[in-house]
């Protein structure tokens, strides 16, 4: 990548000359321009309707978070047209489009906690929505230095045993950090900055460890693939090659006995046995998997009923998750209320800013889905699930299309595990599966989850340039 | 703020919110389904691809090939009435000509029909595709009477 700097270098570097974009990638980018601009248009629809249910007029400057937002996410367009010139349109702006309505509802929320006649006072980087909009900033600066720097994904597989060590450390540093600095909520998931400000390590741990278990899966794949026994019309692997599965496991159940929180552990595992299974083509990983989480829930859930202990969080989620009404003021407050927000949004919501998300505790975070959905109502939030879908569809289609297998795995990993994070989270808030801490990706107030989720964005456009790239063009920088 | 406006930005950011979904729906569709013929996004396959709807082969009469005969081989003395679609040739069951042939890939080779001519390709098989005594490595025309050799079998080009 950078030139070397000391003299007797063997062979000149050859700077190529910058190769003529051709008509198809322009037509593209002109594609991804303009659907940017009509999600920023939605955003900004989005804030006039907040300030025209909560002000009860519409301020000259209620367009500036769109604005901005807009300005941003058009520099990313910009560092795309130069380094990533054949990435795939649609995930900038359904990305955008997310991350800018997860802004303007944190907006509101600021909005909602004061009173009526001081809301216009209330500038655009105060409170949760101001902090939000700046997090964005430097989250998408973080996604466009890494489309800069890093001109080819198989650049990642080099530091892929780095990753993997960083991204165990990061897990496992906040079960080892006393309380106080790493317990929020009943999680042991943070790393404290004082009162500052706080950061989630899991969130990068995900990308780290799932870098690591592509170069890994890639080099075993063979082995994993074609050792086996065949049982029940479905070929097994041997007692060995399980190794580093039961190593995974092992870990994500002490994610969840540890650090309190269910949703990680599914996250990790789940990431992997994915991985596997896409670099083994193997129905039986899948099959392992499920028993494996399944069988680890249930034992924890029994050792929660019997022993209590480290266990006894986890059963009381489940316990709330099985009937959040047989105790609605206390345990069961949190769940109760979000369905009741999502019950009183029914179709159509009570429209932006109408509705009173605040009832629901940590609405700016885990329960933003519920908070949104009363307002947007069941017809929004099909439409915001369906740009979920959309992007982590777009995500596997690079998977498909690139031509090497580290990517293939790395884009396959990822756009799965943005997908069961989004599963994970809002069958929690809607009561489909017990509820966990997990953020809302591009929605939830938190600077973590969102620079960590845009850096993922940044892989996925990074391998989907790859894929699209002809193949007899050298762009994005050492492809052959 | 009167209510016709809260209705109106109510439902109009939601109609806004599908639009976008389907836009973003059709950009999709039109990468998926245009990609494959005007200005390929993917590198296309070695070799020519010729879509189905493709124009119909300029065929001289006369000079031009009807008949795809096996003159060597299991299958020795078949005929294959030629017309416009292409021969695949392989072991596989869903082949043009099934050929029972050891040394033979499932989709071992095709003929393709173009401007008249009709050309020979490899699909990759393991032992090769000869034209009389050269492997073919692209795609090549083959003129009549010429031996195509696959395995231990053998075709020509008949008029």
């Amino acid at each position: 990548m950078s030139t070397p700097a000391t003299p007797i270098a063997a062979t000149p570097v050859v700077v190529p000359a910058v190769p003529r974009v051709p008509k198809a990638a322009r037509a593209t980018r002109r594609t991804e321009l303009s659907l940017l601009i009509l999600g920023m248009i939605m955003v900004a629809a989005y804030l006039a309707a907040v300030e025209a249910n909560m002000l009860g007029k519409i301020t000259p400057d209620f367009w500036v978070p769109a604005g901005l937002l807009g300005a941003t996410f058009a520099a990313l367009h910009v560092v795309i047209r130069f380094r990533a010139p054949f990435a795939d349109p649609v995930l900038l702006p359904a990305v955008a489009l997310l991350n800018g309505l997860g802004v303007a509802f944190l907006r509101r929320l600021d909005l909602g906690r004061v009173k009526a006649p001081e809301r216009e006072a209330l500038t655009i980087f105060t409170g949760d929505g101001g902090k939000q909009l700046i997090w964005t900033l430097i989250a998408v600066f973080g996604a466009a230095v890494f489309l800069w720097f890093i001109r080819d994904h198989r650049e990642i597989s080099k530091y892929a045993w780095t990753l993997g060590l960083a991204g165990i450390v990061l897990v496992i540093l906040p079960m080892l950090l006393p309380a106080s600095i790493s317990e929020v909520n009943e999680a042991k998931l943070w790393i404290k900055f004082g009162d500052l400000f706080a950061i989630q390590p899991g969130e990068f741990a995900k990308l780290a460890l799932l870098a690591f278990f592509a170069y890994y899966l890639v080099r075993k794949r063979e082995v994993l693939a074609l050792a086996s026994r065949r049982f029940m019309g479905i070929d097994f692997p041997r007692g060995r090659d399980l190794g580093p599965v039961l190593v995974v496991w092992v870990m994500s159940l002490m994610v969840l006995v540890f650090e309190k929180d269910l949703g990680t552990s599914l996250l990790y595992f789940g990431m992997f046995v994915v991985t596997l299974y896409i670099a083994t083509e193997r129905v039986s990983w899948l099959i392992i998997g499920l028993l494996l989480f399944f069988g680890g829930a249930g034992l924890a859930y029994f050792l929660a009923e019997t022993a209590g202990g480290p266990f006894a969080s986890f059963g009381k989620r489940v316990d709330v998750w099985l009937d959040p009404f047989e105790d609605p003021h206390k345990s069961g407050y949190q769940l109760s209320q979000s369905l009741m927000g999502l019950g009183t949004g029914g179709m159509f919501g009570t429209g932006p800013g109408a509705g009173n998300p605040l009832l629901v505790p940590e609405v700016r975070n885990d329960f933003i889905f519920a908070g949104i959905g009363e307002e947007v109502g069941l017809f929004g939030l099909t439409a915001l699930l369906v740009l979920y879908l959309l992007v982590v569809e777009r995500g596997l289609r690079a998977g498909l299309t690139v031509r090497d297998s580290f990517g293939k795995l790395l884009a396959g990993g990822l756009a799965f595990t943005l997908g069961l994070q989004v599963f994970v989270i809002i069958g929690g808030v809607s009561k489909l599966i017990p509820l966990t801490g997990q953020t809302t990706p591009f929605l939830s107030a938190g600077g973590s989850s969102l620079v960590a989720n845009w850096l993922l964005v940044a892989v996925l456009l990074r391998i989907s340039d790859a894929a699209r790239t002809p193949a007899t063009m050298t762009l994005g920088g050492a492809r052959q | 703020m009167p209510e016709i406006v809260l209705a109106a930005a109510r439902f109009g950011f939601l109609v806004l919110l599908w639009i976008f979904v389907f836009t973003v729906v059709g950009v999709i569709r039109r990468d998926l389904f245009a990609g494959s013929r005007a200005g390929r996004l993917v590198a296309a396959p070695r070799g020519v691809n010729v879509a189905a709807g493709a124009r119909p082969a300029k065929v001289r009469k006369g000079r031009a090939a009807h008949q795809l005969v096996v003159t060597a081989g299991a299958l020795a003395g078949t005929k294959i009435t030629l017309g416009e679609a292409p021969i695949t040739i392989g072991r596989a069951e869903d082949s043009t000509l099934v050929i029972t042939d050891d040394y033979a890939s499932a989709r071992h080779a095709r003929l393709i029909p173009r401007d008249g001519q009709w050309v020979l390709e490899d699909l990759g098989s393991t032992n090769g595709t000869y034209l009389d005594r050269t492997k073919v490595s692209g795609p090549t025309p083959v003129p009549l009477g010429v031996p195509i050799r696959i395995g231990r079998t053998s075709l020509e080009l008949r008029p």
